[in-house]
C-alpha cells in the first residue's frame, strides 16, 4: 500500500507573522487518484498547495515524493520533480502566443539558445490535440476569453507531464461545458497515471470527480474520507464545525408591490429587456457567461450607456447617466469583481465602508466628521459580522468572504432602494456565504428589492423568489421559484430543448 | 448555441496587420517619404538619406537596450548621462596616452558599471526605476562635469576618430554599426530564449518567477546591457564629431524613449520590438527632415516630436479600447 502513495506531507507546519497557517498537517496522495481538498477561506488550502508547489518552504515537517524525502527550493524545482500547480491567479503573458505561454522559458531551442519555432508550434499542436482543444498556437493570449485563458493555464501545467497536478479553483471562470471538458481531461490524465489534487468551493464538483476528500479547518487536518457515500452536509459540517442547515435561508416577510420597472432597455450587449421588481423580492438573473447580465446591470447603474429604454422607480421616471445619479436615485450595485472594481484594497475597512456615501459623513464646510464615520464603520462591522482586528485594517488583508461583506456594508451605507448584487459570493467559502445570504435576506425583509446575478445556479435557486433567464442579450424566459429546476433553467439559458416559460 | 466555444475568433487580415505596429509605421514612413519626394524631388538624394540615417544611428543603438528594458517593465532615464560619461572617460584616457582599444574598453566598462548600479538599486534593493535612473542621471552627469571641469575634450587620436568618420562603400561607420547591432538585437529578441524571458517578466513578474525565470538576474543584465549600449553611442558620437562635448548625450533619453514608444513598446511592459524602435527613430528623423525641407522653423522641432509621441500613444490606446469593447 505504501508504494501506492506518490506524495506525502507529514506534520507540515507553517507560520506567518501573527498567524499559524498550517499546524502539523498530514496529507497523502495515491497514484492515479483525484484527491479533493476543501475548507473555508483561511483554512490553509492555498498555503498547503504553495508548499507542495515549492513556492513556500515549511517551517517543519517532511515532504516525500515517491517515498523519498525532498526539499523543494522553488516552483521550478517542484516542476522538475513532477509537481505542477495551477494557481487561482492567472499567470499568462498577455502579449505572447499560446505556444510561448505553454512552454514559458522551456521553448525548444537549437544552436544553443535560438528558439525553434517549428518545433514549438508542433509540440503545442500535439498538446492541444491531446486535450481536444480548438485553439491556435499562434493566438495571442490577450485575444482569448477568460475561459480560454483559464483552460490554457491548465494546459500549461499539464504540458509538464507531471506526476502530481494541483488544480486550485480551476472552474471559477469556466462555463458548464468547459467544466465537463476539464473533467474528461482529468479522467484521461488519471488513466495515464497522473495523480490530482483538486481544490474547489463548488462541492457539487467534488462529488463528480473526487476519489477522496480531505477537509482542513483553521490550519489543521480535520479528516480524510472516501468520496463515495459522502454528503454535502457531512463535508460542510467538518469544514465549519457545525451544521449549517439550509444556507440559503427562508423568506422572512411578504413581498410587496411592484415599484421598479425596466422597459425596453437596450445597450451594447442587451436588447429590449423588460421586467419589474417588487419590494422585498429577490429576483434572480440567470444565464450563461456572455449573456449580457453584467452589462445590463452596469447600464441600470449608469456605469454604461443605456441606448434606449426607461427606468421607473416608485412611479418616477429615472434619468441616470452616471453611477452618481444612480446612487442618488437609490440604486446600489455590488460589482462582480470586488478586487478591481468594488473595493479600495489599499484603504482601511472604515474608508471603504463610507466611500459611496461620503456626503453623508461630511459636517460643516464639507469637512469629514470622523466620529460619525468611525461609528458607522463599527456598526457595520458588528452588523455584517466582518472578521477583522479593527476597522483600521487594510481591506487587502481580509479573506475573500470578509471583503465581500465590506463591499455589502459599503453599499448599505447608501440606503439603496434597489440593490443589484453581481456574483455576491464568488470566491467566498461556505461559512461566509451563508452569512451573506442571511444579510441579503435581511435586506429584502426591510423592503429592498434585490436583483441577484449569479452563475451559481444552486445559489439562484436557493435565494430567488423569481428567476429571469437571459440569453444572448435578451430575456429568454421567466420561472417562478416553485417551477424552476437546474435542468430547465440551464436548458432555457442555452437555448436547448423546449420553449422557455414566460412566467 | 450561446455557449462560448473554445476557438480563436476569426480576425481578418486587415485587423491583424493594423495590430502590428511595425506595419503601421512602415505605411506612415512611406507616406512621409512620398510626401517629401513629391514636394521636393531634388532632396531625394543618397547623401540626404545617409544624413538622416547618421543622425538617428546614435539613438537607435541605445533604443535596443531601452526596448528590452521597457518590455521587462523597466525604464532608464540615465542613458544620456551614461553616454556622456563613457565618452568623457575614454576621451580623457586617450588624450593622455592610453591606447585607443584600451580607451574604448574603459568607456564600455563605465557604461556597464552605471548599468550595474542601476540594476542593483532596482532589482536588489527594489527602488522604483523612474526614481533610480532619474537620480543616476544627475549623479552621472555631475561626474562628467567634475572630470571635464566643464571643458570639452579635443585632440582625440586619429585611429579613434576613424571609427566614427570612416566609410565603407560610401556608408558611414556609425550607420553600419547601428544597423548591425539593431539586426542582432532584433533577431535575438525574437529568437533567443534568454532574451525572451523579458516578455514573460513584463507580462507578469510573479508568473515569470513561477516559470523558473530569475527575474532579478535578468533585470540587472538589462540595465547593464543598456549602459553598455549607451556607452557605445557615446563613444561613436565622440569619434564622429572628433571631440567630447561636455553636453554629449543631453536629452538623449527623451529621444530614445519617444522612439521606442512610437515603435510599439508600452510603459506597462510586455510589448515592443527592436525593429519597431528603429522604425520609430526613423519616423522621428523623417519628420525632422521634412521640417527642414519644408523650411519650417527649427523651433518647431521639439513641439512636433512631442506631438508625434502623443498621437502615437493616442492611436494605440484608442485602438486597444475598440478591440476590447467588441
Amino acid at each position: 500500500m505504501a508504494d501506492d502513495v506518490i506524495l506525502q506531507l507529514r506534520d507540515i507546519t507553517k507560520t506567518f507573522p501573527g498567524v499559524r497557517a498550517l499546524d502539523r498537517v498530514n496529507f497523502d496522495l495515491r497514484r492515479g487518484e483525484v484527491h479533493a481538498l476543501v475548507g473555508e477561506n483561511g483554512a490553509g488550502k492555498s498555503t498547503l498547495m504553495h508548499i507542495v508547489g515549492g513556492v513556500y518552504r515549511p517551517d517543519s515537517g517532511d515532504i516525500l515524493v515517491g517515498g523519498r524525502p525532498v526539499r523543494l527550493r522553488s516552483a521550478h524545482d517542484a516542476a522538475l520533480r513532477g509537481i505542477s500547480v495551477v494557481h487561482q491567479e492567472l499567470s499568462l503573458a498577455p502579449n505572447l502566443s499560446v505556444a510561448e505561454n505553454i512552454f514559458a522559458n522551456r521553448q525548444p531551442v537549437r544552436l544553443g539558445d535560438l528558439i525553434d519555432s517549428g518545433a514549438l508550434e508542433g509540440r503545442t499542436r500535439e498538446l492541444l490535440h491531446r486535450f481536444s482543444l480548438d485553439l491556435s498556437p499562434r493566438a495571442l493570449v490577450k485575444h482569448l476569453s477568460v475561459a480560454q485563458q483559464q483552460v490554457l493555464e491548465i494546459l500549461k501545467a499539464m504540458s509538464y507531464r507531471p506526476r502530481v497536478l494541483v488544480l486550485d479553483e480551476p472552474t471559477s471562470s469556466l462555463t458548464a461545458l468547459d467544466t465537463q471538458r476539464l473533467f474528461r481531461n482529468m479522467d484521461q490524465l488519471k488513466a495515464e497515471g497522473t495523480s490530482l489534487i483538486y481544490i474547489s468551493h463548488h462541492l457539487g464538483e467534488i462529488f463528480q470527480v473526487a476519489d477522496r476528500v480531505t477537509v482542513l479547518r483553521d490550519g489543521r487536518h480535520v479528516e480524510t474520507l472516501p468520496a463515495a457515500g459522502l454528503t454535502e452536509d457531512a463535508i460542510v459540517r467538518r469544514m465549519v464545525g457545525r451544521t449549517l442547515g439550509n444556507i440559503y435561508g427562508e423568506r422572512a416577510s411578504d413581498i410587496g408591490p411592484e415599484y421598479f420597472r425596466v422597459e425596453a432597455a437596450s445597450g451594447g450587449r442587451f436588447h429590449d429587456v423588460r421586467f419589474a421588481l417588487r419590494r422585498g423580492e429577490i429576483l434572480g438573473l440567470a444565464g450563461l457567461v456572455g449573456a449580457g447580465r453584467t452589462e445590463l446591470a452596469r447600464a441600470l447603474f449608469g456605469a454604461e450607456r443605456l441606448a434606449a429604454g426607461s427606468l421607473t422607480l416608485d412611479g418616477r421616471l429615472l434619468r441616470i447617466r452616471s453611477p452618481n445619479e444612480a446612487i442618488a436615485a437609490g440604486i446600489g450595485y455590488l460589482t462582480e469583481d470586488r478586487k478591481d472594481q468594488g473595493l479600495f484594497l489599499r484603504m482601511t475597512v472604515r474608508d471603504n465602508c463610507i466611500a459611496p456615501a461620503l456626503a453623508r459623513f461630511a459636517g460643516r464646510l464639507g469637512m469629514m466628521d470622523e466620529r460619525r464615520a468611525a461609528a458607522f464603520a463599527e456598526a457595520a462591522r458588528t452588523r455584517f459580522g466582518i472578521v477583522t482586528p479593527s476597522v483600521r485594517q487594510t481591506v487587502r488583508n481580509l479573506s475573500g468572504g470578509n471583503q465581500q461583506k465590506v463591499l455589502l456594508a459599503m453599499w448599505m451605507g447608501t440606503a439603496p432602494k434597489v440593490l443589484i448584487a453581481d456574483e455576491p459570493t464568488r470566491g467566498v467559502d461556505v461559512g461566509a456565504k451563508s452569512e451573506i445570504y442571511r444579510l441579503l435576506r435581511q435586506l429584502a425583509a426591510a423592503g429592498v428589492g434585490i436583483i441577484l446575478i449569479s452563475s451559481d445556479l444552486l445559489e439562484v435557486l436557493g435565494l430567488a423568489d423569481r428567476i429571469l433567464v437571459m440569453r444572448q442579450g435578451r430575456i429568454a424566459g421567466a420561472f417562478a421559484r416553485s417551477e424552476a429546476t437546474e435542468e430547465n433553467v440551464i436548458a432555457c439559458a442555452s437555448g436547448v430543448g423546449q420553449e422557455c416559460p414566460s412566467g | 448555441m450561446a455557449e462560448l466555444e473554445l476557438g480563436t475568433p476569426r480576425r481578418n487580415l486587415a485587423r491583424k496587420l493594423a495590430d502590428q505596429r511595425e506595419f503601421v509605421l512602415v505605411v506612415i514612413l512611406l507616406a512621409t517619404v512620398g510626401g517629401v519626394a513629391i514636394a521636393s524631388p531634388e532632396s531625394m538624394t543618397l547623401d540626404n538619406l545617409y544624413a538622416v540615417l547618421l543622425a538617428l544611428s546614435f539613438q537607435a543603438i541605445v533604443a535596443i537596450g531601452m526596448t528590452i528594458l521597457l518590455i521587462s517593465g523597466g525604464f532608464d532615464l540615465s542613458v544620456g548621462s551614461t553616454a556622456g560619461l563613457a565618452a568623457a572617460v575614454a576621451g580623457l584616457a586617450m588624450v593622455n596616452g592610453v591606447p585607443v582599444v584600451a580607451g574604448i574598453l574603459l568607456g564600455l566598462g563605465v557604461g556597464a558599471a552605471v548599468g550595474l548600479v542601476n540594476g542593483l538599486f532596482i532589482a536588489r534593493i527594489g527602488i522604483n526605476p523612474f526614481i533610480t535612473t532619474l537620480g543616476m542621471m544627475g549623479v552621472v552627469r555631475g561626474l562628467v562635469d567634475i572630470i571635464t571641469q566643464g571643458r570639452n575634450i579635443s585632440g582625440l587620436p586619429d585611429a579613434f576618430k576613424w571609427i566614427g568618420q570612416g566609410t565603407v562603400l560610401g556608408v558611414q561607420h556609425p550607420i553600419l554599426i547601428c544597423l548591425v547591432l539593431v539586426a542582432i538585437g532584433d533577431l535575438l529578441l525574437r529568437k533567443s530564449r534568454f532574451l525572451r524571458q523579458n516578455y514573460y517578466i513584463g507580462g507578469g513578474e510573479k508568473a515569470a518567477v513561477l516559470s523558473g525565470i530569475n527575474v532579478n538576474r535578468m533585470k540587472i543584465f538589462n540595465y547593464a546591457l543598456t549602459g553598455v549600449l549607451a556607452a557605445v553611442a557615446g563613444l561613436i558620437t565622440a569619434a564622429r564629431f572628433g571631440n567630447v562635448s561636455v553636453t554629449l548625450g543631453k536629452n538623449l533619453e527623451l529621444q530614445v524613449i519617444t522612439a521606442v514608444i512610437i515603435g510599439g513598446a508600452s510603459l506597462q511592459g510586455g510589448e515592443g520590438t527592436v525593429l519597431g524602435a528603429l522604425l520609430g527613430s526613423l519616423l522621428m528623423a523623417m519628420i525632422v527632415t521634412a521640417i527642414n525641407i519644408f523650411h519650417v522653423d527649427i523651433y518647431w522641432n521639439t513641439f512636433i516630436i512631442g506631438a508625434t509621441l502623443l498621437v502615437a500613444v493616442l492611436i494605440d490606446v484608442v485602438s486597444k479600447k475598440k478591440r476590447s469593447a467588441v
